[in-house]
């Protein structure tokens, strides 16, 4: 029997640095996320972490299973990859801010499991 | 440029728990300003070695204690935030951060391109027809983003002379550019490309070769600088004019003379990276 996933750290991105991600989405995950009980981490931009190959990317990758509430799939995958920081497909989901509405969104990191599918 | 702080809002621990809607205006005013944050109970794995790490909290007495790592690796301040704020509590981490740089947003927008490894054949189309340096070749003869700080914002012109569909620009609008998956029909219209010029509808590299060419021969006869700019900048309107890269970029463009030195040193990189493959 395969030992079972450890609970996904959540990682929230604020699309702070060019507001590609819908103002609406975001905000209602981050409310979201500030009204549960869940501890996560927020980080203003990805792509300006991936820009300067923030060690911090890296980090949170060795940390094990991650639940990231970004963009698209894609571009959040090949970001982390140009910072030397490569997410583990067996154990990362993507929810799409970009795409989902706040509700559908706030839905998927709500559940415990990673959904491989979803990178 | 890394601000080299993270922060923690504690809660719990010795400090209070806050409201959702606290802990969410705090949160929204840090992460705008282009802080990260972690909220209690993720540990501090976002922090490396040569960060120091700010904690935040309503503590008894508002009056934060002293921390420290045990590890003696990362630097530990702690700030009571009792009665701010989330304009209070972010000045007071502003303090916190002195001197240390920060790319704060407003200032530099992350536009870049990312290269989707999955799909790049490493062709070096986009080696070739970047004029600003942005990529080169790794030891091992792979196309990559190197001095991403080089690309002209906004300017996506490299993603639509791959043929692959390989080069995304996330802060993109429209896909796939945008890092959305790349659909059948997409392929199909790259693949249709014949060269760089055909793909610019009307041609900006073989234009902008045309200029050169024509350039270096105005200079050999007439030594007339000034011509050969007026020459330059009426190219260079057509192409705003149509839109295909901003403003901007074409008034940042290396001379023609620099464009074709340029073009013969990344044919010449293209050329020992597939040889190192062949």
């Amino acid at each position: 029997m395969s030992s079972p996933v450890p609970m996904p750290r959540l990682l929230y991105c604020r699309c702070a640095y060019a507001q590609v991600v819908p103002q609406e989405t975001k905000d209602a995950v981050l409310q979201h996320l500030s009204e549960g009980d869940a501890a996560f981490d927020s980080v203003a931009d990805l792509c300006e972490m991936s820009a300067r190959r923030d060690p911090r990317l890296k980090a949170l990758v060795a940390a094990g299973p991650l639940k990231i509430a970004a963009c698209h799939r894609r571009a959040v995958e090949w970001l982390f990859h140009a910072a030397e920081a490569p997410l583990n497909a067996a154990t990362t989901e993507i929810v799409n801010m970009r795409t989902l509405s706040g509700p559908d969104a706030c839905a998927r990191l709500d559940v415990p499991e990673i959904d491989p599918s979803a990178i | 440029m890394s601000p080299g702080i993270h922060i923690l809002l504690s809660e719990g621990n010795g400090s209070t728990r806050l409201t959702g809607g606290r802990r969410y205006s705090i949160l929204t005013d840090l992460l705008d300003r282009g802080y990260s944050v972690s909220r209690t109970g993720s540990g501090a794995c976002l922090t490396p070695d040569d960060d120091t790490l700010l904690v935040l909290g309503e503590f008894p007495g508002g009056s934060a204690p002293d921390m420290e790592d045990s590890a003696g690796k990362v630097n530990i301040t702690a700030r009571d935030i009792t009665g701010l704020d989330a304009g209070g509590v972010s000045s007071l981490v502003e303090k916190s951060r002195g001197d240390r740089p920060m790319n704060q947003p407003g200032q530099w927008k992350p536009w870049f391109p990312v290269i989707d490894y999955s799909r790049c054949t490493n062709c070096m189309q986009c080696l070739s027809f970047c004029l600003f340096d942005v990529y080169g070749v790794s030891t091992a003869g792979k196309i990559q983003v190197q001095n991403n700080d080089n690309c002209k914002t906004n300017c996506p012109a490299c993603s639509r002379v791959c043929p692959e569909v390989a080069i995304m620009f996330p802060k993109y609008t429209a896909a796939p550019i945008n890092g959305e998956p790349v659909s059948e029909t997409d392929a199909k219209r790259e693949a249709m490309k014949v060269d760089i010029s055909a793909l610019l509808g009307g041609d900006i590299y073989s234009r902008l070769r045309q200029r050169s060419d024509d350039a270096k021969t105005r200079f050999s006869k007439e030594r007339d600088a000034g011509k050969a700019l007026a020459e330059r900048k009426k190219c260079l309107t057509k192409l705003v004019s149509d839109g295909f890269i901003p403003a901007d970029v074409l008034a940042s463009l290396p001379s023609p003379e620099e464009i074709t030195r340029k073009a013969a040193e990344a044919a010449e990189k293209a050329r020992a990276a597939l040889a190192m493959q062949a």
